[in-house]
């Protein structure tokens, strides 16, 4: 990790309702340029709201978001320029192979021709995904999606890249092969990287710094050596229950359930 | 004007210009790549053929030979066939909007929201993909047309005329579909609501009957439903060669197409909530 470097994102005071609902309440961060901040979580604490806000697809309901500078949702426009931005469900096309996913976001992020072609050949090294490129995406495994979508969310050299629970529903083998994309992307490039994660040994081996977050609210900040000695654990899920007072595997309902299983179905 | 004032005119121009050409490139990727989805899988377009076909062979065969509508001199079934190409035309293009609202379910759409692209991009892009779509339904009926022997106007007047109504039929469709696609969000009520609009759409339009005998109040309907034109513009290619009313109805028909264009805009970004 790298220390005193300048601010990428600042939330203050940040808040999402939907009707009764505070899914996301009042909360406050700030992850430094160059780190790997985890927000942790079980199903429903609020980690996708928080996300799809600094993805500038959705308002605050009050509060305050700043990306490199620039407010939301004022700025979301010049925003956009600097973020990557991976859902949590599967988003590359089916129905294309995973070149023309990449030819098409390259196309739109305003590449030009040469530097399109440069860059996707990198991108396509990086992920590991040669083999497979001209293939129909529909084919490919749960963990070549994930990757081809990092490296599409890649393309146009943002500072900030949003990963909203990049490794749900993948068997350990895929799981550790997109952490080493994400390994190789922090010591190869001076991305920023937000991901949210309901998986405690995907916070404990990737992140520099983790905020964990229940019922719309973050309840601690910290590395995760901090956060262990901060409840006095040996390890990250129990201090996660020694903060929450409960495991990561509860919460989240009816819908969010269903959503993840189906999810863990398509990719098999 | 001063050589500062000029300079800064010059500025702000060679901006818009700039924004203009960089919103006209993302829109035809994103036409693009809805050519592309069709290209690797084209059955979508040959099983949409049926319908009309049906249409033609069975209705048009039978009302024909019963001479119960007032056609003005025309063959039943020359009188209708742009009638069913336009309702071809309306029923692939109103369901267009459950691409987005898959492509919702699959987070492609908020993916492609988080991306530096000027919002009406989307909605036009989708548009021209929508456009091509309908295109290869009015090349399936003039063949078909040209098979039957049904005494329609051939030249290459009325051949392009129609290749280009259909593409702004296809636009008004879709896009309409996109606005309510954006309202409604969930594959059940959108297909809720498509089945609700296609049937009165297309009866309360000039597509299989002329308007002169429709009741009153179904005549007003008639005349605000934007398939009518439509059907009116691709009739007088196509059957009567009266082009009197043409540039009001392809009046009509353009604004229709921007105003639903700047609504779905609008509407778009709900897509990601």
């Amino acid at each position: 990790m790298k220390e005193n470097n300048s601010l990428m994102i600042k939330a203050e005071n940040l808040s999402k309702h939907f009707g009764p609902t505070k899914a996301v309440d009042g909360i406050s961060f700030e992850i430094r340029e160059g780190e790997l901040f985890g927000l942790l979580g079980p199903n429903g604490a609020g980690k996708t709201t928080t996300v799809r806000m600094i993805a500038t697809l959705i308002l605050p309901t009050s509060g305050k978001i700043e990306v490199n500078g620039f407010t939301l949702p004022r700025q979301a426009a010049i925003v956009r320029n600097f973020i990557g931005y991976v859902p949590q469900a599967l988003s590359s096309d089916g129905s294309l192979t995973g070149y023309e996913n990449l030819l098409i976001f390259a196309k739109l992020v305003g590449l030009r021709k040469k530097e399109r072609e440069q860059r996707i050949q990198e991108l396509i090294g990086l992920m590991g995904i040669e083999d497979s490129v001209h293939k129909l995406v529909k084919e490919y495994s749960g963990g070549m999606v994930r990757k081809l979508e990092i490296a599409q969310a890649l393309l146009h050299h943002p500072k900030v890249l949003l990963l909203d629970e990049p490794t749900v529903g993948l068997d350990p083998v895929a799981r550790h092969s997109v952490w080493d994309v994400l390994e190789a992307l922090r010591k190869n490039y001076d991305v920023t990287v937000l991901l949210t994660t309901h998986y405690m040994e995907e916070a404990e081996a990737l992140c520099d710094q983790l905020a964990i977050m229940d019922h719309g609210k973050i309840v601690a900040v910290g590395t995760p050596q901090e956060l262990k000695s901060q409840t006095g654990t040996s390890n990250l899920e129990e201090a996660f229950i020694a903060l929450t007072g409960h495991g990561t595997e509860e919460g989240g309902n009816f819908y969010e359930l269903r959503r993840v299983r189906r999810m863990a179905r398509r990719l098999q | 004007m001063s050589s500062e004032e000029f300079v800064a005119w010059q500025g702000a121009y060679n901006n818009i210009w700039r924004s203009f050409l960089r919103w006209l490139s993302n829109s035809l990727t994103l036409g693009e790549m809805e050519l592309r989805r069709i290209r690797h899988d084209p059955t979508d377009i040959f099983t949409r053929a049926v319908q009309p076909v049906l249409w033609l062979l069975v209705f048009g065969e039978t009302f024909t030979k019963i001479r119960a509508i007032p056609t003005g001199g025309v063959p039943y079934i020359a009188f209708m066939t742009p009638g069913i190409l336009s309702q071809s035309v309306m029923f692939i293009s109103i369901f267009y909007g459950l691409n987005l609202i898959w492509d919702r379910d699959q987070g492609i759409v908020q993916k492609f929201l988080a991306l530096p692209v000027p919002r009406s991009a989307f909605v036009v892009g989708r548009t021209m993909g929508a456009m091509v779509r309908g295109l290869s339904q009015a090349l399936i009926i003039l063949f078909l047309a040209l098979v039957l022997r049904i005494p329609i106007h051939w030249s290459l007047l009325s051949v392009i005329g129609t290749m280009g109504v259909v593409m702004l039929g296809s636009a008004f469709f879709s896009s309409f579909s996109m606005i309510l696609a954006s309202l409604m969000r969930t594959r059940e009520r959108f297909m809720g609501i498509g089945q609700v609009l296609t049937m009165p759409l297309f009866f309360a339009s000039s597509a299989i009957y002329p308007i002169s005998i429709m009741p009153g109040w179904l005549q007003v309907v008639a005349k605000i439903n934007p398939l009518s034109y439509v059907v009116e513009i691709l009739r007088a290619l196509l059957v009567t060669n009266d082009y009197t009313n043409i540039f009001i109805y392809l009046g009509i028909l353009l604004g229709a197409i921007a105003l639903s264009i700047v609504i779905g805009t609008k509407l778009y970004p709900r897509l990601a909530q």
